[in-house]
């Protein structure tokens, strides 16, 4: 991997920016793709919003089920898939290819060739998607959990995902320097991952359907590596560049870094098939599922170890930075998370919260808690420097922290004591079905709750996001950064 | 880390390795199951075979079932209901009457697309045929689809009166009219009825066809 006496890794993030042609070098790099970061980016915030509208119709439905039930189009089912594709594929991925195609640039450090095949993927993404998620409404849903997408809309994601990887490949050809960036190790596996899971898991479950349950295999095999081998290597990579950049201070392990991540390669995929215990599967399959899991516990307590470590002592700058406030929250949750999911494999622990809401709040926690709130705290640090201005308003950043924070927390908390309980009444044969559902209406309200409080968020991070590309010049042109307490000099 | 060939394969292998141990080895070792019958005997040397004569099992899907099958997938019941029965000691499957024995990769083999689900907001349906049957069962399941509340009182499942149609009754009432009493809530206006549209009429049969009532000879049910 590497020579022993290379410790110095770190360095090679230009993470003190004072010296003048580092820092002319980056804005070229920023200049050549800024048009379709922002291009993404945009797009994200729309799948955002409308992901979150289809969201709270689905979460109140659960609560409150003769709402909206007129029309076949907005029955529970279609619109829990709609919200799923739209937060994933639409908000999930436009945030991948915005942040983290630019921090590939960076590292690569060199000015992008071809911005324009990134557009064309990205309209191919967006039209793809969007034809997809009408389909899926209209009735064409496949009922494959996270393929929901028809058949005929497909191609033009794959389509899409092949322009970037072949994007991906080139901007790495083209690059300067001899070093490979911890973060670029995360992008660049999940570029190649990704491509091969959707290929596989889109021939073996709907073009030409294996036989039996080894669709349901593939189909987790899939769908938790969407997770793992995707969202969460690019988040993770996001956090190794975001946090020795805006601390100035390097990653603390080198060596760590390379065992979180070859760990993370190993365990993860295998780890899936724990959606299917005690399912018609045969169990040596979910055994080894399970020891996948919990062997996620390293590379999960490796990237704490060495996140915190880089962060310690330097808490009140983290927290003055809109960036970092998200980042280290999403690191944070990114530990917790992991534990929670490694203990809910254990076939004790999974026997009460398989086939509840617990199961749902993690999704939550995982994806949102963790994957959003870096790809926000991205997001924060890149604008400033795809467009020379600064953010509009703190007021609006701190609104969006904290609706995010406090709304998944919620979210998580109540989910996941309410389907504890649920299962319990569940495996509880005494307690009739009908009994064990209206136990868990108060939790289900209370997730209702938390979804307004997104809501929240994501509209104040939309209006001082559109506010900030739009508005030029009709706030008031600072040089300094947006702090959220300003009355002190610090990082940005 | 400098070595990019190096890198490259690495990231090659990790994936290769679980696509090669989970989809691939499941592939090989049970993605060509065939039906069987529910028990086997011992030919002359001993060998396990099946009697001559008996039903293969499971079913083949197919008919009026199968069209029910599409207007299931298309609502997404798979969101909120299972099809898969865990075995006795693990789980309250069994205890709760859902099926009478945990289902195995060999009940799945002739369904084009399989719909395990991971999700019981409502109860696990892989053996819903078996515990409503034939015509009441239809009824039930029509009144449960116009109107959870009709059957199921707090149920939070979301009321398919769109797959229906209210109609004045024109003469004598019709046969497949939805049987809800004239004193519920749920009621048509008086001189109305409901009918199930083509689309209701084939996912309730599809409902009625889903059935885990057989033995296999790795999981016989018991008695």
């Amino acid at each position: 991997m590497s020579d022993s006496t290379d410790n110095t890794e770190g360095t090679v993030i230009p993470y003190t920016t004072n010296d003048p042609s580092i820092r002319a070098e980056l804005s070229e790099i920023d200049r050549s793709i800024r048009s379709a970061s922002i291009f993404f980016i945009v797009s994200a915030v729309g799948w955002l919003l409308l992901g979150t509208i289809f969201a709270l119709i689905a979460a109140i439905k659960l609560h409150e089920p003769s709402f909206a039930v007129g029309t076949e189009y907005t029955t529970f089912g279609r619109m829990r898939a709609a919200h799923l594709n739209s937060m994933a594929l639409g908000f999930g991925n436009n945030m991948i290819f915005g942040v983290c195609l630019w921090i590939m640039a960076r590292l690569c450090r060199a000015p992008i060739r071809h911005g324009g095949l990134l557009l064309i993927a990205g309209a191919f993404w967006n039209i793809g998607l969007t034809i997809g998620i009408a389909g899926l409404i209209k009735g064409d849903i496949t009922s494959v959990e996270w393929l929901e997408i028809p058949k005929y809309a497909t191609p033009l994601l794959a389509i899409s995902y092949i322009l970037i990887g072949i994007w991906g490949v080139m901007a790495f050809r083209f690059r300067k320097g001899e070093h490979v960036y911890v973060s670029q190790w995360y992008f660049l596996g999940a570029l190649f991952w990704f491509p091969w899971l959707y290929v596989i898991a889109q021939i073996m479950i709907i073009w030409a359907p294996a036989q039996g349950v080894v669709q349901s295999i593939t189909n987790w095999w899939f769908a938790h590596n969407v997770l793992g081998l995707w969202l969460t290597p690019m988040a993770l990579g996001v956090a190794y560049y975001l946090i020795p950049k805006v601390l100035g201070r390097p990653i603390y392990s080198y060596y760590l870094s390379v065992l979180g991540f070859w760990s993370l390669a190993l365990f993860y995929n295998w780890a899936g098939v724990h959606h299917l215990i005690g399912g018609p599967v045969p169990v040596w399959l979910i055994s080894a599922g399970i020891v996948a899991s919990v062997m996620m516990v390293i590379p999960v307590v490796v990237v704490a170890i060495n996140h915190h470590m880089t962060v310690v002592g330097l808490h009140r700058e983290g927290w003055r930075s809109p960036t970092m406030r998200f980042v280290v929250f999403g690191a944070i949750n990114y530990t917790f998370v992991s534990l929670i999911g490694s203990a809910m494999a254990l076939r004790d622990v999974n026997l009460v919260t398989h086939f509840t809401h617990f199961t749902v709040g993690h999704a939550h926690h995982g994806a949102y808690g963790f994957f959003g709130m870096i790809l926000f705290g991205g997001v924060y640090y890149m604008m400033p420097r795809m467009l020379q201005r600064e953010w509009p308003s703190a007021a609006l950043i701190k609104i969006h922290f904290w609706g995010s924070a406090l709304g998944i927390l919620l979210m998580v908390f109540a989910l996941q004591i309410g389907g504890w309980f649920q299962g319990l009444q569940m495996n509880n044969p005494e307690i009739a079905f009908l009994d064990v559902v209206q136990n868990t209406m108060p939790w289900l309200k209370a997730r209702s709750v938390s979804g307004f409080l997104l809501l929240v968020a994501h509209v104040a991070f939309a209006v001082n996001f559109f506010w900030m590309l739009f508005a030029a010049g009709k706030f008031r042109t600072k040089d300094t950064p947006t702090l959220l307490h300003t009355q002190e000099e610090g990082a940005a | 880390m400098k070595s990019l060939p190096l890198l490259f394969l690495g990231i090659f292998f990790m994936l290769a390795f679980s696509f090669t141990g989970i989809v691939l080895t499941s592939h090989v070792q049970f993605g060509a199951l065939e039906q069987t019958t529910e028990s086997l005997e011992a030919d002359e040397n001993g060998n396990p075979v099946m009697p001559e004569g008996e039903t293969l099992y499971p079913l083949r899907e197919g008919g009026v079932a199968l069209q029910g099958k599409e207007v299931y997938i298309s609502m997404g019941c798979i969101y909120c209901h299972s099809q898969q029965s865990r075995r006795d000691s693990f789980g309250a499957d069994v205890a709760r009457g859902w099926a009478q024995r945990a289902t195995v990769p060999r009940d799945y083999i002739s369904q084009s697309r399989v719909l395990l689900g991971t999700m019981r907001t409502g109860p696990d349906l892989v053996n819903v045929g078996g515990r409503l049957q034939g015509d009441g069962g239809r009824e039930w399941h029509h009144k449960h689809l116009y109107n959870p509340q009709i059957t199921s009182k707090g149920s939070n499942m979301p009321s398919f009166a769109f797959l229906y149609k209210v109609q004045a009754i024109d003469g004598a009432p019709s046969a497949d009219a939805v049987a809800i009493p004239a004193d519920s809530p749920y009621a048509p206006p008086a001189g109305h009825e409901i009918i199930p549209t083509h689309r209701a009429k084939v996912l309730v049969e599809y409902l009625l066809s889903l059935k885990i009532d057989y033995s296999l000879p790795e999981v016989p049910i018991l008695d």
